[in-house]
């Protein structure tokens, strides 16, 4: 018989062990090398979004706020301060939604990458893992500049304020996993993504307590915060930020929501793959 | 190699045993049931019309495809337990090519090599080497985008062979391609075959089956029609020489029903009739001594052709 069940344990494991255990890895390998194909557009984003929507707020609209309320006119702190981690964790959203769309769509049907990969030892859901990994190490590089970028606007203090940047890393997460999932249903795009940018991530955007608090809000629209991760990120950071004052149970609310939308949104995305992948 | 075997004791034991093989869709009967051994070493072909289920059957044995029933081994191993393990074994090159466009040349198969486990180093190594292989070295640098479909194939082909596979599986490797870059193809595939690589190949091209299988089965509709060597296949269902006779569109018919004792049969087809006899010129002598009049004719030997048409009543390809 084959060398292969010869002795089935020990053998059959080392054949395939390591992309058994590593396979998602190669994957974000793979994905990070395509990253440097448009690292220009990744690096003029990471730099270009917080210089000109800091200065907008800070020095522009964050200005007339203050000359108009005084220097702490929204949450007890500056407007720049206020909305500065909105910015951030909005920036982490455009980002997600840009990995986990086009590319998503690319390599199922495209340009089917994932068709190729999946015929190496490497399977479905250690792809959609990887995909995962690679936006993550994108999510943290830019959330981190854009943090650096708010210390030097004087938008938020330094120290315990850096988990700003874990916060923006999972609102994109949040937002992302399950945008993934809903991608990977997808067998042509004849204009859902586009749909899905105009209708689902720009009310986001708007209507997530990002500019002024979602309390001042009409009481018909505040769902929208409720629903969004970006607001329960936003309120995250504000709270690592500048202290902002949220009872417990909300913080609670915040932290399981954002969590709960990533981790169904990854599982569903790999059972979609799978059956996807393996058909 | 690092990854590869430590024992490597197999002999004469198939690599790939399928037995009543079956795949449905829904309702769509992609297989209904095939049964084929491969041997290591052995250049093994599945030739077919469209839909025939070749690529469901290849995706099957690349353990990609779960089987609806039936028993399926490779190397041994039950695909559906041990797919990460079979795979590693295997080189694909899918019918239609998914190489990564964002990517170089040679990028794609350093990140392919990565995904068996190999070391940077090794893949480095090994993607020069296949570059080599695949006559693509100046091509390194180039864009996925800017390649010939041909030079596409051949870095297909140099993508499956990074993990230095035991089985091959090559799905029409030149279906689309010129005869220029089919014959560059067949060649790199010759070695292969010559160095002890097993090939499953898929085509429904004749020519390239009778050029690359060893054996070969002749699949259609999902079910195996008939199972040998390309020439015992020729020797069983076709005669050794063939007299193509053409009389005009609306005449074939006709004339067909009035050849039909010569020779030792007789296929009509829409534009020609085909005579099927160990001695084509004597038989097209003898015809015109009768007084048959054909606008053209010609002698040919027999191929895989006539024997898919012989089994099926149908042209192989449409
Ligand atoms: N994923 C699928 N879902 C539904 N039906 C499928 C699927 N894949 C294949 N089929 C059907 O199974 C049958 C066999 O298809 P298959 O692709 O295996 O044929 P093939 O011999 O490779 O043909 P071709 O020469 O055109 O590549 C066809 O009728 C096809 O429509
Ligand atoms: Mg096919």
């Amino acid at each position: 018989m084959t060398a292969l069940d010869a002795a089935p344990g020990e053998q059959l494991r080392r054949v395939a062990a390591r992309p058994r255990r590593f396979g998602a890895w190669y994957v974000a390998e793979h994905r990070l090398r395509v990253m440097r194909s448009y690292v220009s557009t990744v690096l003029i984003g990471a730099v270009g979004t917080p210089l000109l929507y800091l200065f907008a707020m800070g020095v522009g609209l964050g200005a007339l706020v203050s000359a108009n309320l005084g220097p702490h006119a929204v949450d007890g702190v500056s407007y720049l301060r206020f909305v500065a981690p909105a910015l951030l964790c909005t920036a982490a959203v455009t980002v997600a939604s840009e990995e986990f769309t086009y590319p998503v769509m690319l390599g199922f049907k495209w340009n089917p990458t994932f068709v190729g990969i999946s015929s190496s030892p490497v399977s479905p859901g250690q792809i959609i893992d990887g995909m995962v990994i690679a936006v993550v190490i994108r999510l943290v590089a830019t959330s981190a500049v854009y943090w650096l970028f708010m210390l030097l606007f004087g938008a938020t203090p330094s120290g315990a304020a850096a988990l700003s940047v874990l916060i923006a890393t999972l609102v994109g997460l949040a937002f992302g996993a399950p945008v993934m999932a809903y991608v990977a249903t997808l067998t042509s795009d004849s204009g859902q993504i586009a749909m899905l940018m105009r209708f689902v991530l720009l009310p986001l955007t708007l209507f997530s307590g990002t500019f002024f608090p979602l309390t001042l809000m009409p009481v018909y629209l505040q769902w929208i915060g409720w629903l969004s991760p970006i607001w329960h990120g936003t309120q995250l950071a504000r709270i690592v930020s500048y202290g902002a004052r949220e009872p417990a149970w909300l913080i609670a609310v915040h932290v399981l929501y954002l969590l709960a939308l990533f981790v169904s949104g990854w599982l569903l995305a790999r059972r979609i793959a799978k059956g996807r992948l393996y058909s | 190699m690092s990854f590869a075997w430590v024992t490597l004791d197999t002999v004469s034991s198939p690599v790939i045993v399928a037995s009543d093989l079956v795949k449905r869709y829904g309702e769509v009967v992609a297989v209904g049931g095939v049964s084929f051994e491969v041997a290591p070493g052995e250049s093994f072909g599945l030739l077919g019309p469209n839909g025939a289920g070749k690529s469901t059957t290849m995706r099957m044995i690349g353990a990609v495809s779960t089987r609806t029933s039936g028993r399926l081994e490779i190397l041994g191993l039950d695909p559906d337990r041990y797919g990460p393990e079979i795979r590693s074994q295997l080189g694909v090159v899918p019918q239609s090519d998914n190489l990564d466009e964002e990517l170089r040349v040679r990028e794609n198969l350093l990140v392919y090599g990565r995904y068996f486990g190999m070391t940077r180093a090794h893949v480095s190594g090994r993607a020069d080497e296949l570059l080599a292989f695949a006559q693509l070295q100046d091509k390194a640098k180039a864009k996925v985008t800017d390649l010939s479909g041909g030079m596409k194939r051949r870095l297909t082909i140099a993508r499956g062979l990074m993990n230095d596979p035991r089985i091959l599986l090559l799905d029409e490797p030149t279906t689309g391609l010129d005869p220029q870059a089919r014959h560059i193809l067949w060649d790199r595939l010759f070695r292969l075959k010559e160095q002890g690589t097993t090939l499953v190949l898929t085509t429904h091209y004749m020519d390239e089956a009778e050029q690359l299988c060893d054996r070969l089965v002749v699949v259609d509709k999902g079910a195996i029609m008939a199972e040998g060597s390309p020439s015992s296949l020729i020797r069983r269902y076709s005669s050794r020489e063939v007299l193509e006779l053409r009389f005009g569109a609306d005449r074939n018919a006709e004339m067909a029903d009035r050849l039909r004792d010569a020779g030792d049969r007789v296929e009509a087809l829409p534009d020609r009739v085909l005579v099927y006899t160990a001695d084509g010129e004597g038989e097209l002598a003898r015809l015109t001594d009768a007084g048959m009049r054909p606008i053209t004719s010609l002698v040919r030997r027999s191929s895989l052709e006539d024997v898919f048409l012989r089994l099926t009543g149908r042209s192989l390809i449409e």
